[in-house]
């Protein structure tokens, strides 16, 4: 690999589409989440650079490491998390760009890569030997439990639909060519209504704030965590914020290039704020049943109906 | 307590400003100023305009709330919610008792006031204070940093 090449490479992970474009849309992403809530509630709201400046000020303060917690697994698993969302971002950001590209990744990897920011959390919260932080982690891992089977299918509904393309470029040339995954019939649009309930789950919004429950757990996994690892959580968070939606629009409904993508995007964020503002918490066992028991019955019908060509 | 002098960068220093983290604490008040406190939270005053929010650990917190007298039963727990809090972080007494023990100075089971124990930044006097005062209280100490 020549130098060009290399730094290349970096660039279009670090910087665009990456890290730098991925944090800034999702740090302002999880503005006009606040914002629209605000304004649900009768009130003004934070300003827009408001996400920037919780950031900046974490990055400056002080990390406490809590006496007795396993000191590297503590500090390290928000990095890991970090991590795998800024290689997703990319690998999905490059597959929409670039569908032709010499490695765009594929299904499996992304919907890998998803979980590892949930894997941080729950070691993390474990690492930093505080009770709540420890019930948090255990509920983030219920729920992922719960929410992960219904998903997993809904994804692989797509692929049994368009006749066995698992790679993230070759879905993206396919609904190129044959117009978005979402206009190819019902079980389609059965399997974009469960990946829409699974992402307020996986962002840990909505009704499905179980694992941070404030008024119960203080904060959950993140009770213990301060300044710069705090910070890298919220990354992480604000990074998922923008990536689980242009998932969504790239596996469902990528047409050409066009403004109808950011109308997707600010959709099903709109989608997402109004489902947390409406919505009281549900108990972790009720979170279970809701996955395992409609949601997953509702992805079951979505990929039969798919096999039969529907 | 050396650690609250800590070198900010000016980026932080403005996100500081910008998005003070509130934690609240009471350290034997009658709950009188709490509720004010819990005032300045809701639409009317609305403090998420200013990035005001209120957390639940002081892990999180760059400005602790504190009312009451500080009891003998509250003292450890005050010291441990400073140690705990992240520096650096902003102390504001709110109310008659945080800032000068109000109609209890000189009772058996007072420890305070608060300034005897931990360094206050901000002293906001009232019985309780408005919303307006304590939104006055944060803003002025935040001009100090």
């Amino acid at each position: 690999m020549s130098l060009t090449n290399l730094l290349t490479y970096v660039g279009l992970v670090a910087v665009f589409p990456g890290f730098v474009f991925t944090a800034v849309v999702g740090l302002l992403s999880s503005w006009f989440d606040r914002k629209l809530s605000a304004r649900l509630q009768w009130r003004v709201g934070p300003p827009w650079y408001q996400s920037f400046a919780d950031v900046a000020k974490l990055l400056g303060k002080e990390t406490v490491v809590p006496a007795g917690s396993a000191k590297l697994v503590f500090l390290g698993a928000p990095f890991v998390g970090f991590a795998a969302v800024v290689v997703v971002s990319t690998i999905l950001w490059m597959a929409s760009i670039r569908p032709d590209g010499a490695f765009v990744g594929d299904l499996i990897v992304v919907l890998y890569l998803l979980y590892v920011p949930s894997l941080a959390i729950i070691i993390g919260g474990s690492a930093s030997r505080n009770p709540f932080a420890a019930l948090g982690a255990s509920r983030e891992m219920k729920l992922m439990l719960a929410y992960e089977v219904g998903f997993l299918i809904s994804a692989f509904t797509l692929v049994v639909k368009n006749g066995g393309i698992v790679s993230l470029g070759g879905m993206v040339a396919y609904q190129q060519a044959s117009g978005p995954m979402l206009s190819q019939g019902i079980s389609c649009i059965i399997a974009f209504i469960v990946a829409l309930i699974y992402v307020p789950a996986k962002l840990a919004v909505g009704p499905f704030d179980i694992p941070e429950a404030e008024c119960e757990l203080i904060s959950g996994p993140f009770t213990e965590y301060s300044g710069v690892p705090l910070a890298a959580f919220k990354l992480t968070k604000a990074m998922l914020m923008c990536v689980l939606p242009v998932f969504l629009i790239t596996v469902f409904a990528t047409t050409a290039w066009s403004p109808w993508a950011i109308l997707w995007y600010v959709l099903i964020l709109v989608f997402v704020v109004l489902i947390k503002n409406t919505n009281p918490r549900l108990r972790i066992d009720q979170a279970l049943r809701f996955f395992w028991g409609p949601v997953l019955v509702l992805s079951i019908v979505g990929i039969v109906l798919a096999s039969l060509g529907l | 307590m050396e650690e609250n002098e800590r070198k900010l960068s000016k980026l932080s220093r403005w996100g500081l400003k910008k998005s003070p983290w509130a934690f609240h604490l009471n350290t034997g008040s009658c709950n009188n100023c709490d509720i004010e406190i819990l005032d300045v939270l809701t639409p009317k005053y609305d403090a998420e305009r200013f990035g005001i929010v209120l957390v639940g650990s002081p892990r999180h917190a760059d400005v602790l709330l504190v009312t009451g007298i500080v009891t003998m039963q509250t003292y450890p727990r005050l010291l441990h919610v400073y140690e705990q809090t992240a520096k650096p972080c902003l102390v504001v007494a709110i109310g008659a008792c945080a800032c000068s023990g109000g109609i209890f100075d000189g009772s058996y089971h007072m420890v305070g006031p608060l300034d005897k124990i931990i360094p206050v930044d901000v002293y906001i006097p009232g019985c309780p204070p408005r919303p307006e005062a304590i939104i006055d209280g944060v803003v002025k100490g935040l001009a100090k940093l």
